[in-house]
């Protein structure tokens, strides 16, 4: 996993309220045995028309948000099935970062492993952030995950909630899996303890 | 201070707590498939690890998997792909497979406990969100992450911070029509669709504990609808009835032991909840959805809202994005709304009580001309049950197609889909755009509710075809 320090990116509107995780890659695209190849699956249902050329219409295809690395949702972003899918097509389509006031647990937890920064603001504050970078889509953001801070261009800062344990994972690249077999004589101790 | 059902499920499992960090909670039973697993491996082998507990480990094949032909070779290569994958990650890490090819098959939430791997007071994960059906049993179980299902494998253990504890008391009986569906259609209505986020449910009161081992299933299935990773029901008689004797329930003096730890497996008295809420069974009516997300939902009976109606912008958003790809209209009734499709299965009503329930509305009926309805049983157990109760006749007679056991049409992933703008009238779990196939407009009800739409070839109220007497 990718260490997330500090990001300094532009930013897309996803003006939607419970984007679930069927909409971030559509079933179709379930049936790989790797993880490649996601990304071009990124909602593709509103992306793509359904002969397969591209919607002008939906946000992510507008010219002025190519590059972008943040994506700025509504709330409950993620909810639905468990997919991993889902973080490993935003992260290969090149975001580094969702913003949003709430995420589903499954989706927020797979985020978190990946290194994808689930950024929880208030509803006004990602209001505030879609009006201004729908007014002016070249807008930098910069998230400091050490500090916790969402700054914008004028100078204000916006604070998030992060859990210690997993913003220290996120800052180090370090992935459960090691912290977990690390704990070995633990586990086997529970095992001779358990009645199972 | 008394524990909820929850604490005392949780405090069992936790095997190691660091200060800061999140618990390692040990995991009894780890269900996977062929569609969240492969990555899994995959990174097993590139570091080189072992599965720790492949006697605890179990697989089955459903997401994928086309339900009108089990013959491999006629597969559209991608899932043909899966299924290989997943019977050569089995082979090399001793772990047991319920193929399609054998006797035992079906979707995961429906074949755990037919065979009697989910017990109470387990902690169950599997690669799908679904895996809350398992809490019916009074067992803390919960969806994972791709990496998640590694961690398992390697470790037995998820690194989880404790959730908080929501109580749902549903109190009072409920009304003739009115199914344990209609409960939690009301409960996520109700809520919203992130209502549950953080928590984990527990249902309690009069009406869970009348209701069958099924419908309880049915119930902690949609505990991800409302937000909660999980929702448990504390065991009971019937718990206890349900799994004695299934393949993998403890036998002889170990089945003693087991029941009576299982009968401490409920909230204390003086258990405090983080959150609570109460629902009056008798006041429900059987529900249908009309948007996208599982929270829009209206008793048959009701109206679309008016957007002027929802305070806040981001539901009248939804709301309205919701009805332009449903093509439904605010302050329209639900009743009398076409259905182009019918949808009997998935693991929320794919049960042999489901069938029995949805046949007796069929039974002696036909399917309206314009419709295309498929039952398509939740395992092969059931779908074998059902034939000797002679229920896939009255379905084919009445123009169902019979299908194999799988997730078909719930996920689409394969050719059960539902064509773009078709009306789907499902007994699954999610009504999000594009769920049974792109363009396809879900609309969630019971299974009785479903069989009427069937018939009837439009959204009715399924009371007033039980009161007709039967034309056989
Ligand atoms: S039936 Fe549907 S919800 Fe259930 S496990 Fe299969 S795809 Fe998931």
């Amino acid at each position: 996993m990718e260490p997330f320090r500090t990001l300094r990116a532009r930013a897309v509107p996803l003006r939607a309220e419970n984007v679930d995780t069927d909409q971030i890659i559509p079933a179709q695209y379930l049936t790989a045995v790797t993880r490649e190849g996601m990304g071009q699956g990124l909602f593709s249902g509103w992306r793509y028309h359904p002969d397969g050329t591209p919607n002008p219409d939906f946000v992510l295809n507008q010219p002025q948000y190519a590059g972008a690395e943040i994506l700025i949702a509504g709330r409950n972003f993620g909810t639905g099935s468990s997919r991993e899918h889902a973080v490993w097509a935003l992260l290969q389509y090149g975001f580094r970062a969702v913003i949003a006031p709430s995420f589903a647990d499954i989706f927020f937890n797979n985020a978190l492993k990946n290194g994808l920064l689930p950024v929880r603001l208030p509803e006004e504050a990602v209001q505030m952030l879609w009006d201004l970078v729908e007014e002016e889509p070249d807008t930098p953001i910069r998230i400091d995950l050490e500090r916790q801070i969402v700054t914008l261009p004028d100078g204000q800062e916006l604070g998030f909630p992060i859990d210690p344990f997993r913003k220290m994972c996120l800052l180090q690249g370090m992935d459960d899996l090691g912290y977990l077999l690390s704990k070995e004589p633990e586990i086997a101790a529970y095992e001779a303890r358990s009645p199972w | 201070m008394g524990k909820t059902l929850f604490e005392k499920v949780w405090d069992a499992h936790v095997v190691a707590q660091d200060p800061g960090a999140p618990a390692v909670l040990y995991i009894d039973a780890h269900l996977i498939h062929e569609v969240t697993s492969p990555q899994a491996f995959a990174l097993l082998r590139e570091r080189g690890l072992k599965v720790r507990r492949p006697d605890r480990t179990f697989a089955t094949m459903d997401h994928a998997i086309p339900t009108r032909d089990l013959d491999i070779a006629l597969w559209p290569q991608d899932a043909a792909r899966q299924v290989e994958t997943l019977r050569r990650n089995c082979r090399d890490f001793g772990i047991t497979l319920f193929d399609i090819q054998g006797d035992v098959q079906g979707i995961v939430h429906v074949v755990g406990p037919e065979m009697g791997i989910t017990q109470p007071g387990m902690t169950i994960v599997c690669g799908d969100s679904h895996t809350s059906t398992h809490g019916a049993f009074g067992a803390l179980a919960f969806g994972i992450g791709t990496s998640e299902v590694a961690h398992v494998l390697a470790t037995q253990c998820l690194l989880q911070r404790k959730p908080k504890t929501f109580a749902i008391n549903v109190e009072g009986e409920l009304g003739f029509g009115v199914t344990a569906k209609d409960i939690i259609l009301a409960i996520i209505a109700r809520n919203g669709a992130a209502g549950g986020v953080g928590y984990v449910f527990e249902y309690r009161g009069s009406a869970i504990r009348s209701l069958s081992m099924a419908n309880r299933m049915t119930i902690c299935n949609m505990s991800i609808e409302g937000g909660a990773r999980a929702g448990l029901i504390a065991p009971d008689e019937k718990t206890f009835q349900w799994l004695q004797g299934r393949p993998y329930a403890p036998q002889g003096p170990d089945w003693e032991r087991a029941v009576a730890y299982w009968r401490t497996l409920h909230s204390d008295p003086d258990a405090v909840f983080d959150r609570e809420m109460t629902l009056d069974a008798g006041e429900l009516e059987p529900m249908v959805t009309y948007g996208t997300n599982p929270g829009q939902g209206i008793p048959i009976s009701g109206r679309i809202p008016y957007p002027e109606e929802l305070e806040d912008p981001g539901e009248r958003r939804s709301l309205l994005a919701a009805l332009e790809y449903m093509g439904l209209k605010p302050g329209q009734k639900m009743e009398g709304q076409r259905v182009d499709i019918v949808f009997l299965g998935s693991c929320t009503n794919s049960r042999i009580e489901d069938l029995r329930e949805a046949a007796k509305i069929v039974r002696g009926r036909k399917v309206a001309d314009h419709v295309q309805a498929l039952v398509v049983p939740g395992s092969k157990a059931v779908k074998r049950q059902a034939e000797e109760e002679g229920l896939d006749r009255i379905f084919v007679e009445a123009g169902f197609e019979w299908r194999g056991a799988g997730c078909s049409m719930c996920l689409a992933m394969n050719e059960d889909k539902a064509p773009a703008g078709k009306y789907v009238a499902s007994t699954s779990n999610r009504n999000f755009r594009g769920r049974q196939g792109p363009g396809a407009r879900s609309l969630l009800m019971s299974p009785i509710m479903a069989a009427a739409a069937a018939v009837e070839g439009r959204v009715v109220d399924v009371r007033e075809l039980m009161r007709e007497p039967l034309a056989v």
